[in-house]
């Protein structure tokens, strides 16, 4: 198709293809939000900083001078953005990852027992829902129990979990995971039994004729139309366990990890130090969460489902 | 196909949980209950209503009064069994031996037994199909209960670690007045603000949104990514902006509701089809017509899933924040506090109450959408 002379003619904008996609807008937006950041830091930090002028007797202080003071507080109540990268920057980069002040090292734990909670939910979310589809009995009684079990803040028995288990001996890793396994469990198994009972009457049907076992008809039918089904809840689980790692860290007494770092920062008053961890973590969250995206696409494409 | 179909199997599961049963019973018979010297004859009623119990399980396997009656007999009985269990334990908390591990097994594997038999019956009024597929969770919930208080009590489980079913019931029971100042610093003031506020505010900025295409384009990646957050990192920070009282944990309920709720209205807008935006056009409906009458009611779906989402995600957020600091009194207050105190009964009181308050207002929110959406057809087939 070259160019037609009936259809409407080409705008006179150079700019304007570029805010038709997606990529422009999206742009536009992350900057609009940085300038509220920015323009939030300032007058949030304002009266703090008038405060510091009082004190030290300044009187009359230039307009643009408390703008860039504002910006440079030691303990804001609103960090500006650039506070905050140079705090992850100072974190992350100049310090040795095995030093208690590098947030590579938080990092690194939360991430542990997310994955570690992760797996034993995934795993325990797909068992539960073959169970589910092949029983009617665990179907009626165990459903509805699963559904509800998620309307328990669980998050609020976390810190009990904790002490309790810590109790009996056990410490570490383990008690954070569950918490994860608890959060992550859910979505896997929603997603699969949904997944699981994909296939068409007529697709089961054809595998009865075939005199297939329950077995084979799990392998070859059911487990294959599963699997786009649990990717997309491995997703939505992975962001759970995540919050889970992150407020089981809360009540070890701040010792390590993402969560410690936020309520050491709240009581200290380290905003700077609350700002990054949350960076951090959402970086972490961003991630993870688009790594098993990669390997969806990759299986899907490898078991010739993409689109 | 007649020789293809299977013949029925001896070995399905109802048959190996009643051979159990039998099983058990009888290694409960012979074996000392309690301590070392104290056998199941020396209470003779749960003797006796175990040998019924066991006679019921024979009786599956033989194939007689496999019917409706011979299952009501089962299920009464395994309640019998069980209550007997309970107060026989309750004056010898501890001592249990192989004997009562044995009957407790059997008690369970009835119970399952009688879920198992409840889940074939098909009745023909939907009125007792629907209290049957409500009996049958209720009893497997009451089965853990159950089988909760026997194994704590039994062996005997200190109370700072595992508190027994009937403590907390107590312990409900008694502290009342401090449960219901928590649930209304935490839910009524928190919880429900938050929860209205940021509902509200982002089915509003949605609306406004998708009038907009270029806000629309440029916001659902970043509400998208904002869901996958953990967004309850917030919690410090607010506290420390709007101090220790319940607006602090309003916040984070509002800005834990708002992502949600935003994704889902926006793509809710979105579900009408080109057919029926076309209908509207030909009846020269204007915008508002067309958001009202079409668009709005093609999104409740999608608005009441965010609800449900919101519903759990508000307490949730309420009960986290409480933990950075708050005044003497809300949920997470209590159960971070009782929790230092070794007071493990009254943390299990306080979650009992937020698991109800969570249910009930999920349950309200999932009544309020059938009321609302009653045209969509999960809701017209009557399986929700």
């Amino acid at each position: 198709m070259t160019d037609v002379p009936l259809t409407q003619p080409r705008s006179t904008n150079p700019f304007s293809g570029l805010m038709s996609g997606t990529v422009g807008p999206v742009t536009v937006v992350v900057l609009a939000i940085i300038a509220i950041w920015y323009i939030a830091a300032v007058a949030l930090n304002t009266p703090f900083q008038k405060d510091i002028y009082e004190r030290a007797g300044q009187s009359d202080v230039a307009v643009s001078q408390m703008v860039t003071d504002t910006l440079f507080q030691e303990r804001p109540v609103l960090p500006a953005p650039h506070q905050v990268i140079v705090e992850i920057w100072e974190t992350t980069v100049e310090k040795k990852i095995t030093s208690k002040r590098s947030l590579v090292y938080h990092t690194g734990i939360t991430l542990s027992s997310t994955l570690m909670g992760f797996l034993i939910g995934t795993t325990l979310g797909i068992l539960l829902a073959i169970g589910i589809v092949h029983s009617r009995v665990l179907d009626k009684s165990l459903m509805p129990w699963i559904i509800s079990s998620q309307t328990i803040p669980i998050l609020a028995i976390a810190p009990m979990i904790i002490v309790v288990l810590n109790a009996v001996g056990i410490s570490g890793l383990l008690p954070k995971a569950m918490i994860s396994t608890y959060l992550s469990f859910f979505p896997v198994t929603v997603g699969m039994v949904k997944g699981l009972r994909s296939p068409e009457v007529m697709h089961m049907d054809l595998m009865h004729t075939y005199s297939a076992t329950r077995l084979q008809a799990f392998w070859k039918l059911r487990l294959p139309y599963a699997v786009p089904y649990l990717f997309t809840s491995m997703k939505i689980g992975m962001a759970a366990s995540l919050v889970g790692a992150i407020v089981g860290e809360l009540p070890t007494g701040a010792v390590a990890g993402l969560g410690a770092r936020l309520l050491a920062g709240s009581y200290y008053g380290q905003t700077v130090q609350i700002w990054s961890a949350l960076l951090m973590a959402a970086f972490l969250a961003g991630s993870l969460v688009a790594l098993i995206g990669v390997l969806e696409k990759l299986t899907l494409k490898r078991m010739g489902m993409a689109q | 196909m007649s020789t293809m179909t299977a013949p029925k199997r001896r070995l399905d599961m109802p048959a190996l949980l009643a051979w159990f049963v039998v099983a058990m019973v009888v290694v409960g018979l012979f074996s000392p209950i309690f301590g070392p010297d104290y056998g199941i004859m020396d209470v003779p009623r749960l003797a006796l209503c175990l040998v019924i119990l066991a006679i019921a399980g024979v009786r599956y396997e033989l194939g007689f009064m496999r019917n409706l009656v011979g299952d009501l007999i089962l299920g009464l009985v395994t309640a019998i069994a069980a209550w007997l269990l309970i107060a026989t334990v309750t004056n010898h908390a501890g001592e249990a031996t192989l004997g009562f591990w044995a009957l407790t097994a059997a008690t369970w594997a009835s119970a399952w037994l009688f879920v198992e038999r409840l889940a074939v019956w098909k009745s023909a009024s939907p009125t007792a199909q629907r209290i049957i597929n409500l009996a049958i969770p209720a009893m497997f919930g009451i089965t853990l209960l159950v089988l909760w208080q026997l194994i704590v009590t039994g062996a005997g489980v200190p109370k700072v670690l595992l508190p027994a079913p009937s403590e907390i019931w107590v312990r409900l029971t008694n502290s009342v007045p401090t449960l219901w100042a928590d649930f209304q610093q935490t839910f009524l003031k928190a919880v429900l603000a938050g929860y209205i506020i940021g509902c509200g505010s982002a089915f509003i900025v949605a609306i406004l949104v998708d009038r907009v295409p270029f806000l629309r384009r440029g916001l659902l990646p970043i509400g998208n990514l904002v869901s996958a957050l953990p967004i309850i990192g917030v919690a410090p920070i607010m506290v420390m902006w709007f101090g220790f009282d319940w607006p602090s944990k309003a916040a984070v309920v509002i800005i834990m509701t708002f992502f949600p709720m935003l994704v889902n209205t926006v793509s809710g807008l979105a579900a009408s089809d080109a057919m029926q935006r076309d209908l509207m056009r030909t009846y020269a409906s204007n915008y508002w017509q067309t958001l009202l009458k079409l668009r709005l009611p093609m999104a409740m779906p999608f608005i009441f899933n965010a609800l449900k989402i919101n519903s759990t995600l508000a307490l949730i957020g309420a009960i986290v924040a409480e933990f950075f600091g708050t005044p003497i009194v809300g949920m997470g207050f209590r159960i971070s506090t009782e929790v230092g105190r070794m007071n493990v009964d009254m943390v299990w009181a306080e979650i009992a109450v937020a698991a109800l308050a969570g249910s009930l207002f999920y349950g309200i929110v999932a009544l309020l959408e059938r009321a609302v959406t009653f045209w969509h057809p999960s809701v017209r087939g009557g399986r929700a």
